[in-house]
């Protein structure tokens, strides 16, 4: 790629405008009525409530969730597929309704990667034709110059240039994402959305990408928007991070704040479940995310958080600043240090709990 | 696993597997696979796609079709899986082994409620009454923590979340208290909350039974934290076993070493990619597997295949960690 658009980007300050603000976005699908399929009736279903994100141009955001948080949702509408019922989400100052209805510059700045690489690739065309249609229906090269852009674009995501020739059938996993990269990158675009693009990947195919993902930030000042379920990616390849449950954002900061310390219950919970080498299991979360159709009342973690206190279960928490860069939702935000109360008998450190694996007899685990 | 000495006179292992091989057509998936199976442990299985992981949990359960098996897999008291005839093969499948798997959604027959499926695995397998059967589900269930446990019996697979349908799956293969319990993937699907809750089911109701678990897993960290074995699989062929210490800590293989280093725990930056792909079936290499991607590859590994060799650890000697490599670390 031969852009520099990156570095004077870059450069200017945080006040400028940034390339996607959300503003108390909520989305609402109209449902069948729950236990009445055959019925014409429907209720709202809130899959985004009250987001506020602000993403400026070269920043990397990771935006981390479980299923039902609303992530996909929001990725929606980051892109214009779905409009939000309330509230505004503005691309670079303008309405994102208005900037996809008025031109292809929308459609060209913004490229996405798939979550399911290979269903996103006509089966029928070459990895050449598939790279070259972006090309052309956008108006990037000549048709003389196509082959050798296609080249380029294989080259750059790490691919022999003879790929060109290949279908989609006869790619790896790991190749096929490298030519959904490609493809995204034919356009030129400043922003780069990608969904769950390194999941489901091997750990050494995963590892290959994620430096590909890394070196294409760092080198094309490309505003990346990443949608992952795995912290350790999250921390790897964004700066910031946006921890989703049950359709709100509940933590936000740089990425090495958050983990460090989370600040909300669940961002706690999130890091205390992922794997680490020859820590004892943590404690896991009771129970499972609850229906958006049914909402628990106050906030809306409260039914599995392990700190939840009085007032939780009748206020419902916005998100509201903590510290530097930082913003959480809940009323009781953990201070920096103090760890989550896994488990609810207070004299039973991690060791106990790996000892109580051991010593388990015929009773449940989960509490829920 | 192999001729190492153990120090205290060990009891018989519950499982031993010698030689097993899959052929699939030309392609040879699985080498020369040997493992054994302690009463009470938890093994891990580990590697990437195409490694034979589930292969050899499926050749277990002689559930693999259209595949030539040879080697042996002796149970404790049974003889040889691999050579029983399906009769009675059908008879150990949910008694003495049994298997999660992956996608429970898929492995549940969405046709039937979730209870007649647990009540029909208990009345054939144990002969129970009807009722005696439906009281022993609702145990069961309970103990899976699946709440309410009576009504929850007459749902559909498909009314349930993942984490319920693998907690139901949990109830069927530990219905008849099996000795070897097999789980491919169980929680690849899952979200990491219900992650860890599956995976703390599985261990906490293996060892209330005294039940051994092989655990199919593709994160190290995880299985570090679950396992008390490890068996790394590259290629169809293992490269390295021993205690889960013993393999992740003390690695003499150079692929056990890039395993390792491709786990992102969270704040890692300094991620190093590793090159290449595993080798295709049709085109394996006479010699060492890894050799084409290995950076301690000598000459020889590129021709000659490494045998499985007892590391000699300077602790007690008693350990079973063994590699397969001519140029280990």
């Amino acid at each position: 790629m031969t852009r520099t658009r990156s570095e004077p980007l870059r450069e200017k300050p945080a006040a400028e405008t940034p390339v996607f603000e959300l503003i108390d976005v909520e989305k609402t699908f109209q449902v069948p009525k729950p236990g009445r399929r055959f019925s014409r009736e429907t209720v709202g279903l809130k899959a985004l409530d009250g987001v506020r994100l602000r993403i400026n141009d070269g920043a990397s955001l990771a935006l981390v969730g479980e299923s039902g948080s609303g992530k996909s949702t929001l990725l929606r509408v980051l892109l214009g597929l779905d409009a939000p019922t309330d509230g505004r989400a503005n691309y670079r100052g303008r309405p994102i309704s208005d900037v996809r209805s008025k031109g292809t510059e929308f459609a060209r700045d913004v490229a996405l990667v798939y979550q399911d690489a290979r269903g996103s690739l006509d089966p029928r065309m070459t990895v050449g034709a598939l790279i070259a249609e972006p090309l052309r229906h956008f108006g990037i090269v000549s048709r003389d110059e196509e082959p050798a852009r296609v080249a380029q674009l294989l080259d750059r995501v790490g691919l022999p240039v003879d790929t060109a020739q290949r279908y989609p059938s006869g790619l790896s996993g790991g190749q096929v994402r490298r030519v959904a990269i490609a493809r995204a990158l034919a356009s030129e675009p400043s922003v780069l959305v990608a969904d769950e693009a390194v999941s489901g990947l091997d750990v050494s195919t995963q590892a290959q990408l994620l430096t590909l993902l890394r070196g294409l930030q760092q080198d094309m000042g490309l505003t990346l928007v990443f949608i992952t379920h795995d912290l350790g990616v999250a921390s790897y390849l964004c700066e910031k991070i946006a921890i989703m449950y049950l359709g709100r954002i509940v933590e936000t900061g740089a990425t090495n704040d958050v983990l460090a310390a989370p600040a909300h219950p669940y961002s706690a919970a999130l890091r205390a479940a992922a794997p680490r080498f020859f820590e004892p299991l943590p404690e896991p979360l009771p129970g499972e995310i609850p229906s958006p159709l049914d909402l628990p009342k106050g906030c809306r973690f409260s039914t599995r958080c392990p700190a939840v206190k009085g007032d939780c279960r009748t206020r419902d928490p916005y998100l509201a600043q903590h510290g530097a860069g930082r913003s959480v939702a809940c009323l009781h935000p953990l201070s920096e240090g103090e760890g989550l109360p896994l488990v609810s008998d207070a004299d039973m450190s991690s060791t106990a709990v790996a000892a109580d694996i051991q010593n388990q007899t015929d009773t449940p685990l989960s509490r829920d | 696993m192999t001729g190492t000495p153990t120090l205290n006179a060990a009891p018989q292992p519950l499982l031993i597997v010698d030689d097993l091989s899959v052929h699939r057509g030309a392609a040879k998936i699985l080498d020369r696979v040997k493992l054994t199976v302690e009463k009470g442990e938890t093994l891990a299985l580990v590697g990437e796609s195409g490694a034979g992981k589930s292969t050899i949990a499926t050749a277990l359960m002689g559930l693999l079709s259209g595949a030539k098996v040879e080697g042996h897999a002796e149970l404790e008291g049974t003889g040889d899986l691999l050579s029983l005839p399906s009769k009675q093969l059908v008879k150990l499948r949910g008694q003495r082994i049994s298997m999660i798997f992956q996608d429970a959604g898929a492995a549940l027959n969405p046709a039937y409620t979730v209870g007649r499926q647990l009540i029909s695995a208990l009345r054939r397998n144990l002969g129970l009454s009807r009722r005696d059967a439906r009281e022993r589900a609702v145990d069961l269930f309970s103990s899976v923590g699946i709440n309410d446990a009576e009504a929850r019996l007459s749902a559909f697979p498909h009314q349930l979340s993942g984490g319920m349908q693998q907690r139901v799956m949990v109830a069927i293969a530990l219905a008849c208290n099996p000795d070897l319990l097999l789980a491919d993937e169980p929680t690849s699907a899952l979200d990491v909350t219900i992650q860890a809750q599956i995976v703390r089911l599985i261990l906490s109701q293996t060892r209330a039974r005294g039940a051994s678990c092989i655990f199919v897993l593709h994160d190290l960290a995880l299985a570090s934290q679950s396992c008390d074995r490890i068996v790394v699989l590259y290629a169809g062929q293992v490269v390295e076993c021993g205690p889960a210490r013993d393999v992740l800590e003390r690695h003499r293989h150079p692929y056990t070493r890039q395993l390792k280093s491709c786990v992102l725990e969270i704040g890692r930056q300094d991620l190093e990619a590793p090159e290449g792909t595993v080798p295709s079936h049709d085109s394996m290499p006479p010699g060492c597997r890894f050799a084409t991607r290995c950076p301690r590859a000598l000459p020889r590994c590129a021709n000659e295949m490494p045998p499985l060799t007892p590391a000699s650890n300077d602790r007690d000697g008693a350990s079973d960690h063994a590699f397969a490599c001519w140029n280990p670390e």
